[in-house]
Formats: structure tokens, C-alpha cells, sequence
């Protein structure tokens, strides 16, 4: 059913149409409204049977989901942010136990400084635990892959984050088409675990495993990755036939056709970028666009496939690491190691910087002439930056790094106006 | 307190043959159809008062069930030396995550159960002192404050025992650890206030606190069958003596226990929904001394460089909490 609806809400009703058992319910912005509203329809008996349990931390809500998940429940929560990072120990322990728990991350910045808006930082410094990341590019996609992740998730018995961009998508009102439940419940089974905490037939989860086994239990979880790279391109199409339309899969290519230059991203700066292409392809620009929409498994031969055919190629990405550039721009290099393709790194919108138009425009065209740096940091004000590093020059007790930004950049919502 | 009527009068002991008994007041441990929730062949320490204390509560636990038991377990001794794969020592449905979130797990558990409509299974937490009162505190007030459907034991041997007796916020002043090592002015743990988990659990109002020590195993099956009764958050705050890191005979567990309740150390009591209802009096009253001098923890309080002073507000202790707890007959004082 169409619905004028915010993101957060419509990814609740997604959810709530996946009949979850338990819900573990801790507020953190931008995440907060999708547990808002799940809370609701819990106590109004509209989502039965269900616990909706409020937590008293991120690390308990991973917790409790751990716990409901091995006792053979289907299991959600949402988080963002520091709440990801408080949670991360649990969060590792549900891979490594292989319990196929789904959790909205509602991406968004980590601090210092606190920020509240959104970039990729907070799910990509889960890249190596376990388990699976898929990003929505807009709230429509963010409502159908929650539904797919349940799936996949129970199928392989591994856990699932699906990522979409805080405020940006959870915070706006888009039309979506809400499932109806028969849809849903023709394509989600109810869960069969693997392994479940039962009376009738007691077994051990979670003891200790030395040398002789270890790295044959994280290989498996690295192998069931392998298994999802073939899995969600037909996850994906059964989606389709029951749904209607495309949404998920791996990769997405856009305008890709006879493309020298290719910009890879994820998340809803695909909407600007796709835009931006438009517009140039009108001017005659071979341009096109690659959308990972499967950060981990991370599909190796999709994008070295859509990537072969260019002359160069630019990752523009919400995420940084530090010390040494791009993190999706690393998994997209080594994609297409060999190729001897030109490539390119753009860091932008970081603690929600404004990602416009007219910067893309001027960016790509650079890329083009190949006239950029290996690493770009898409408005970064380096003469704020230097004025910092100087002042740590002239003096040794120089002050907070971030208020020192804000005084010299003086009111910047006067800038974005 | 109800649970203790039988006075063994030939020994003066209360330490009751079961064959002395009607069948319906034997212990479960005395019975065939115990459980042995926790196997032989684990692999914790000669005399380790944890292992005893578990396998008591558990098994409890078990026959108040009706065998239709979950346990969560912290990280911590009793999770490593009962369990390593294949070798597990648990005949109940048995799982552990991390070191913080056991109280946390089972409310999950109980919360599938609930969903599932599986009113007849249970689900026990248990962890050591570090882990209930250090790294797990924040998941089991949040766990007592909902008053989730769990019982969670505390195994309090006032160190960190699994990782070389490194201090908690369980360990007694004065005491000897690796991280408090019986050098300096002040020798050993600071004189500080602790955590007394039991009166934190009772301020959350939950319907069932209760303390315990191995030294009395009826005391703790009974209060744990009690605690099994019950529906909500309960609390059982075990002391088990370690031998290795108090620095004790193998063979002294159950006395070391005895003296730490006899000398008013170790208040054990229950309480209901923040109220106690009972206190287990001291029979024989003993000085702090006699509890602490045989354990290699306290040696440096006495000897040629002793400090009677620490061992004087150690007394301290032990007669507040007499006074506090009233753990003294008026007869017996």
C-alpha cells in the first residue's frame, strides 16, 4: 500500500510485517522513531505475539537480542552510532555464536566531537565483525531490505545490519509501498534455528574453543558470506516476483553504458550523484554510477565487473580512515587490482556535511581529467585546519581542537543558508 | 527462619544425616533423581567453593523446575573450567556470551520463552563476583529494575579469580591480590565501602534477595527452591571461598565459610521486595581473627609486621553488620 510516510516509520511497519518475537528498544538519534513507533504496536496488541523490551544500554540490547535469538525467537533492534560502538562486544558475540539477529543501523557520525548527523563511521568500524551490512539507498529500499535480511539472515544463521543514512532517510517523509502481510509471510518462513536453548534437548553455546578449532569457526563465517554473494542476487529476484519490484541485490549500475568514468558510493548520496550524472550525460559525459549495495559480503567480482569496462573510476564515501584515506575506496581497489584502472577517493559529507550538486559537478569533472589527488576531501575548509595546526605552533596549551574549529568558522549554519 | 528446623542435638551440629530423615526433607543432592546439572570430570580447583556452590543451586534449581531449566553463564572460572568444547560439563541447555551481559542473555531467554508460550521453563543467570558486581552491574539492575523473569546467581569469592586474583569491587578491605598487594603503608585492598550487591539488589524492590554461604547447603537449596517458586527478578548472593586465591587449605572451604558467617562478615539473610523476612542468627560467635589468620590473603595483618588496627576495623565490620542484620541472639549475646 502507497504511504506518504517517514522513513523510520515505514521501516517499523517493514519490520513489524517480519513478525519479530523480541524487541530490544534503546534510544539513540537518528534511530529512535523506528523503535518509537514498533513500541507502539506492541502495546496496542497490533504486533502479537511480541516482547518489546526496553533496555537500559546498546550493550544490553545486543545482549537480550543474543539471548532471545539462541532461545529460538526472531530477534530485532536498532542502533546508531555510539550506541553501535557501546554495543560491539555483543555485537561480535552474535556472529561468532551465528545467531541471525537483524538490527537498523541509522548511520550516523561517532565522536569526538559528539555529532549527531549522519555519515558511514559507525557501521564501517563493524566491517570485520561478522556480520553482513547492506545499505538502502532510500526509504523505499530501507523498508525491502529489512524483509530480505530476515530472510538471508535465518537462511545462513548469521546476523544482519541494514544500514540506512540517519535523518537523511530515517527522518524523511517519501512515498513507500508498504507491504501487505501475505506478501511478507510468502516470502519469510518463520524461523528454524540452527541451534536452540531447549530443555528437551540441553546443549552448550558459547564455550570456549582453543587453537584446534578456532580458525575453522571464523572461516565459516567468512564462507557463509561467500554463501550470500550467491544468495542475494536470487533473494533479490524472488523479492521481485512476489513484491513487484527490484530492490536489493549486490550492485547497482547507473547510466553505466559506454561509462569512462564510474563513482562509486553507497547509501542515499546515490540520489545527488545519480542527479549530477543526469545532468552531465545531457552535456555529453561519459559518466555512469556503481551503488554497493552489499557492503559485507563485499562482491569482489560484481565490481570488478561493472568497473573492467572504465577508464577510472572515484569512490565518493561517507567514512575515513584515518591515517590513510578511503575505507570502501580500499575494498573497490582491491576489486579491481590488475585492471590498471585510474582511481580515485573522495571523502565527504563526514559528521553530515552537506554533500551539493555543484560540488559533485566540479568534482567529477576534475576526475575526468584526471587532475585529482588519490584522496580528495570533498569542503574541507584546509585553511581552518591550518590556522588550527599553527595555533598548536604558537602554543602548547592550545585548547579543544573542535571549539577552536567553531570559533574560527564562526556560525556555520549561516553558511549552509 | 523456617528453613532450618532440624537440630541434630548428639553433635550440636545442624549438619543432618539424610538417613536420619523423612524422604520429603532430604536434600536434592541426597536424592537419586538429582540432575547433576554440572557433571564430574570439570576442571576446576581441589575444594573450589564455586563448583560446590553451583552444583547445589543448580541442581535446586533443576528440581524446582521440573528439569525444564535454561542457564546463562558470565566469563569467569566457573563458565572456563566446566565447559571447554567437547568437554562440556552442563547437562541443562547452557549458554554463554561475554563477560558483562549474562543478566542481560537470559532476559532474553525469558523473553522467548514468554513469547513462545513456554511458561514452564526457567532460566537462571550466574556469574562470579566480577562479573555481577563490577563488568555485568549495569545489565542486572537494568534486568532487576524490569523485574525480568530470572534468577540470577552471584558466586562471590571476592576477587577475579579466572584471571590470577585480581581485586573486585567484591574484595574485602585489606586483602592481599594481585592488584592490591600487601605492600606499602596501607597494605593490601583500601579500606573502602565495597558493593553490597544483596541490599543494591533489595533498593530495586525485586521480590526475592537472599545470601548464602557453601557452609550451609541445605540453607542454599532451600533458598534457591524458594527463589524458583517465585516470578520475577531474584537474587542470590553466594559466598564461595577459593582456595587459591585466599590462599587456603583445599580442605577449609566449608569452615572458612562457616567462620565468615559466625563472625558476622558474611551477613546471610533473605529478603523479600526490599524487606528482610530472615536472618540465618550466628551460633557461635567467633572474632574476625579466627576467619582471617587462615587465610594467606590477611597473613600480612598479623605476624612480626602485623597491623592490629586493620584487623580492628575489620571487627568493625563484622560487629555493624551483627548489629544491623541482628545476627545475634539475645541468649547467644
Amino acid at each position: 500500500m502507497l504511504k506518504q510516510i517517514e522513513g523510520s516509520k515505514a521501516v517499523a511497519e517493514a519490520v513489524s510485517l517480519c513478525r519479530p518475537e523480541v524487541i530490544c528498544a534503546y534510544p539513540i538519534s537518528p534511530q529512535t522513531h523506528i523503535v518509537e513507533a514498533l513500541g507502539e504496536m506492541v502495546k496496542s496488541g497490533r504486533l502479537a505475539p511480541c516482547e518489546y523490551i526496553n533496555v537500559e544500554s546498546e550493550f544490553a540490547a545486543m545482549s537480550v537480542s543474543i539471548g532471545a535469538s539462541a532461545a529460538g525467537a526472531r530477534a530485532y533492534t536498532a542502533t546508531a552510532s555510539q550506541g553501535l560502538l557501546f554495543m560491539t562486544e555483543a555485537v561480535y558475540n552474535a556472529s561468532g555464536l551465528g545467531l541471525p539477529i537483524v538490527m537498523t543501523v541509522a548511520n550516523r557520525a561517532i565522536g569526538a566531537p559528539i555529532n549527531i548527523w549522519n555519515d558511514h563511521s559507525d557501521s564501517l568500524s563493524q566491517r570485520d565483525s561478522g556480520w553482513m551490512q547492506l545499505f538502502a539507498e532510500n526509504n523505499q529500499e530501507a523498508v525491502d531490505l529489512h524483509i530480505q535480511a530476515f530472510r538471508l539472515a535465518e537462511e545462513l544463521s548469521m546476523p544482519i545490519m541494514v544500514c540506512m543514512d540517519g535523518y537523511i532517510l530515517t527522518h524523511a517523509f517519501e512515498r513507500v509501498d508498504i507491504p501487505v502481510q501475505e506478501q511478507v509471510d510468502a516470502y519469510l518462513p518463520s524461523f528454524e534455528p540452527r541451534q536452540v536453548l531447549d530443555p528437551s534437548e540441553p546443549i552448550s553455546i558459547g564455550a570456549m574453543v582453543g587453537p584446534e578449532a578456532f580458525m575453522e569457526v571464523k572461516y565459516l563465517a567468512h564462507a557463509k558470506q561467500l554463501q550470500a554473494i550467491e544468495r542475494i542476487p536470487q533473494l533479490a529476484s524472488e523479492f521481485r516476483n512476489i513484491f513487484g519490484r527490484d530492490s536489493g541485490g549486490l550492485v547497482r549500475t547507473y547510466r553505466a553504458d559506454d561509462a569512462e568514468t564510474m563513482v562509486v558510493a553507497m547509501g542515499s548520496v546515490i540520489g545527488t550523484i545519480k542527479d549530477t550524472v543526469d545532468e552531465m550525460r545531457d552535456e555529453g559525459h561519459r559518466i555512469g554510477v556503481l551503488t554497493i549495495v552489499s557492503y559485507r559480503p563485499f562482491p569482489l567480482e560484481q565490481v570488478r565487473g561493472a568497473l573492467l569496462h572504465c577508464r577510472r573510476f572515484l569512490v565518493l564515501e561517507k567514512s575515513l580512515a584515518v591515517g590513510m584515506g578511503g575505507i570502501l575506496a580500499t575494498d573497490v581497489r582491491m576489486a579491481v587490482t590488475g585492471a590498471g584502472l585510474k582511481g580515485y577517493t573522495a571523502i565527504a559529507g563526514l559528521g553530515g556535511r552537506p554533500i551539493f550538486k555543484s560540488q559533485l559537478h566540479q568534482l567529477f569533472r576534475q576526475a575526468e581529467k584526471d587532475e585529482l589527488p588519490p584522496v580528495t576531501f570533498l569542503d574541507l575548509d584546509r585553511d581552518a585546519v591550518n590556522r588550527q595546526l599553527e595555533r598548536e605552533r604558537q602554543t602548547r596549551r592550545s585548547g579543544p581542537v573542535a571549539e577552536n574549529m567553531l570559533h574560527d568558522k564562526g556560525i556555520v549554519s549561516a553558511k549552509f543558508g | 527462619m523456617g528453613f532450618q528446623t532440624i537440630k541434630f542435638y548428639q553433635t550440636g551440629t545442624y549438619t543432618v544425616g539424610n538417613r536420619l530423615l523423612l524422604p520429603d526433607q532430604r536434600s536434592v543432592q541426597a536424592g537419586e533423581s538429582r540432575s547433576n546439572s554440572i557433571n564430574s570430570g570439570h576442571r576446576a580447583c581441589q575444594g573450589c567453593g564455586e563448583a560446590l556452590g553451583a552444583r547445589y543451586a543448580i541442581d535446586a534449581a533443576m528440581a524446582e523446575s521440573d528439569n525444564r531449566l535454561i542457564a546463562v553463564n558470565a566469563t569467569g572460572c566457573l563458565e572456563v573450567f566446566s565447559t571447554p568444547y567437547p568437554e562440556s560439563s552442563w547437562q541443562v541447555p547452557w549458554i554463554h556470551s561475554v563477560f558483562g551481559n549474562a543478566p542481560a542473555v537470559a532476559t532474553g531467554i525469558a523473553a522467548a520463552m514468554k513469547v513462545k508460550g513456554k511458561k514452564d521453563v526457567r532460566v537462571v543467570a550466574q556469574g562470579g563476583d566480577g562479573g555481577t558486581t563490577d563488568i555485568g552491574f549495569g545489565c542486572l539492575s537494568g534486568m532487576f529494575e524490569r523485574n525480568d523473569d530470572v534468577l540470577y546467581i552471584c558466586y562471590d569469592n571476592e576477587a577475579y579469580m579466572n584471571t590470577g586474583v585480581q581485586r573486585s569491587s567484591a574484595t574485602p578491605p585489606a586483602a592481599r591480590t594481585a592488584t592490591t598487594m600487601p605492600v606499602g603503608p596501607e597494605p593490601g585492598n583500601p579500606f573502602g565501602q565495597g558493593k553490597n550487591l544483596p541490599e543494591i539488589a533489595m533498593a530495586h524492590g525485586i521480590p526475592y534477595v537472599a545470601t548464602a554461604t557453601v557452609a550451609d547447603l541445605r540453607d542454599l537449596e532451600y533458598k534457591v527452591k524458594k527463589a524458583m517458586k517465585m516470578h520475577g527478578a531474584r537474587y542470590i548472593h553466594l559466598f564461595v571461598p577459593c582456595p587459591l586465591g585466599w590462599g587456603t587449605a583445599s580442605s577449609d572451604t566449608i569452615r572458612i565459610a562457616r567462620l565468615a558467617k559466625e563472625s558476622g562478615l558474611f551477613p546471610v539473610f533473605e529478603a523479600e521486595h526490599g524487606e528482610i523476612t530472615g536472618v540465618l542468627k550466628i551460633r557461635r560467635k567467633v572474632g574476625v581473627e579466627e576467619y582471617l589468620m587462615p587465610q594467606k590473603r590477611f597473613a600480612h595483618l598479623f605476624g612480626s609486621h602485623s597491623h592490629p588496627e586493620m584487623v580492628i576495623r575489620i571487627q568493625e565490620i563484622a560487629d555493624r553488620n551483627i548489629r544491623k542484620y541482628g545476627l545475634l541472639d539475645e541468649e547467644a549475646a
